[in-house]
């Protein structure tokens, strides 16, 4: 049962919670790790009614770093101060770190082998397809709705990082100010 | 190797501020630090970690998990992960309990309006470097092509793509 949906919210969570709560965010996140938390923390937990998970979402958008991370952080320390956050970090990255490094050990031992060498290259060509398909979902809808003020600065951001090879910070530095005062001084 | 451990901790560290969006924004940085820099590993290494990290679970920010790993071992490992999680972190727990001022200015939608186009054309810059980076013939971009479709236009699962690309590769097709 959806208790999350009637806006129910349990009481503050223990450090523990917090651990095993993203630890489980964690092993069952193939293929994208948000409905595993939204999953968690609204609908089996409750530890944040619907509305509260959606403004902590664009809130960890917005710094940088993986969403998912830093939600694990605000989570973490909104119930229990740094030591929550702690918990709610670790939780969700322990599993993930090691079992990263066991499929790289593999690559590295057995990344000689034409058939391990022919599925990763297999699997390489796949994931660029897929942040390639990432990478179109977030420029649609932009685009659709703001043409005029995001595709010169979409495009010079590509041209500047892909073709010519900018280093990524001055691209940010030189940009962002610029595309901000656009938004600002065109804005509705 | 101290001395590896600490480009990995600084660089790591100054890039992840600009991660704005998740490890695809850095891919093309992170990529001119391990393949054309320092030379740790070759271009079809970081491909192969980019795949790694993609297809396990939990953030794909781990790549650099696998970077560190490559230049220097478990300590390199847990030296760039670290390194690469602070800064978002630790301003996620300074500026979380500020946000609920800032809700209703104006200027708020205005930066999110102004660095969206930014951020998006270097994930669409990342997506162009793996593509040339995986590029192996016509088989592996018919994968690129085919992924980037079903991901795009269908509701399947992801996962089922990045198994018959490896399928293929076991069997040799690639």
């Amino acid at each position: 049962m959806d208790l999350g949906a009637r806006g129910e919210v349990a009481p503050s969570p223990s450090l523990a919670a917090l651990f095993t709560g993203f630890l489980w965010v964690s092993m069952h996140a193939f293929g994208g790790v948000l409905p595993w938390a939204r999953r968690m923390l609204v609908e089996n937990r409750r530890w944040l009614a619907p509305d509260e998970f959606v403004e902590t979402l664009a809130f960890c958008q917005f710094l940088p770093g993986p969403n998912i991370v830093n939600m694990s952080i605000a989570v973490g320390g909104k119930f229990r101060g740094v030591p929550g956050a702690l918990a709610g970090f670790l939780g969700l990255m322990a599993v993930p770190f090691c079992l990263v490094i066991a499929v790289g050990v593999f690559y590295a031992h057995y990344g000689d082998n034409p058939g391990v060498r022919g599925a990763f290259a297999g699997v390489a060509a796949a994931a660029a397809g897929l942040l390639t398909a990432t990478a179109a979902k977030m420029a649609m809808p932009m685009l659709e709705h703001r043409f005029v003020k995001a595709a010169p600065f979409l495009a010079v951001a590509f041209v500047a990082v892909a073709i010519i090879r900018i280093p990524l910070h001055w691209v940010i530095i030189v940009l962002a100010p610029l595309s901000i005062a656009a938004s600002w001084r065109w804005r509705k | 190797m101290s001395e590896t451990l600490g480009i990995l901790a600084t660089r790591y560290f100054i890039m992840a501020f600009f991660a704005i969006g998740g490890a695809n924004a850095i891919v093309p940085e992170m990529h001119r630090l391990a393949v054309e820099q320092m030379q740790w590993m070759t271009n079809a290494d970081f491909a192969s970690y980019y795949a790694i990290a993609q297809a396990t679970p939990g953030p794909n920010m781990l790549i650099v998990t696998l970077i560190g790993w490559h230049a220097a071992g478990l300590a390199g490992a847990l030296t760039a992960t670290a390194a690469v999680c602070a800064p978002g972190c630790l301003l996620t727990y300074v500026i979380f309990r500020m946000w609920d001022r800032f809700k209703d200015r104006p200027w708020r939608a205005a930066v999110q309006d102004g660095l969206a186009p930014v951020v998006i054309g270097m994930i669409c810059a990342s997506a162009y470097l793996l593509i040339r980076a995986t590029d192996q013939g016509v088989v592996t971009l018919a994968i690129t092509a085919v992924t980037a479709l079903v991901a795009y236009f269908t509701k399947w699962n992801p996962l089922v793509c990045l198994a018959i690309a490896a399928a293929l590769g076991v069997a040799g097709v690639v």
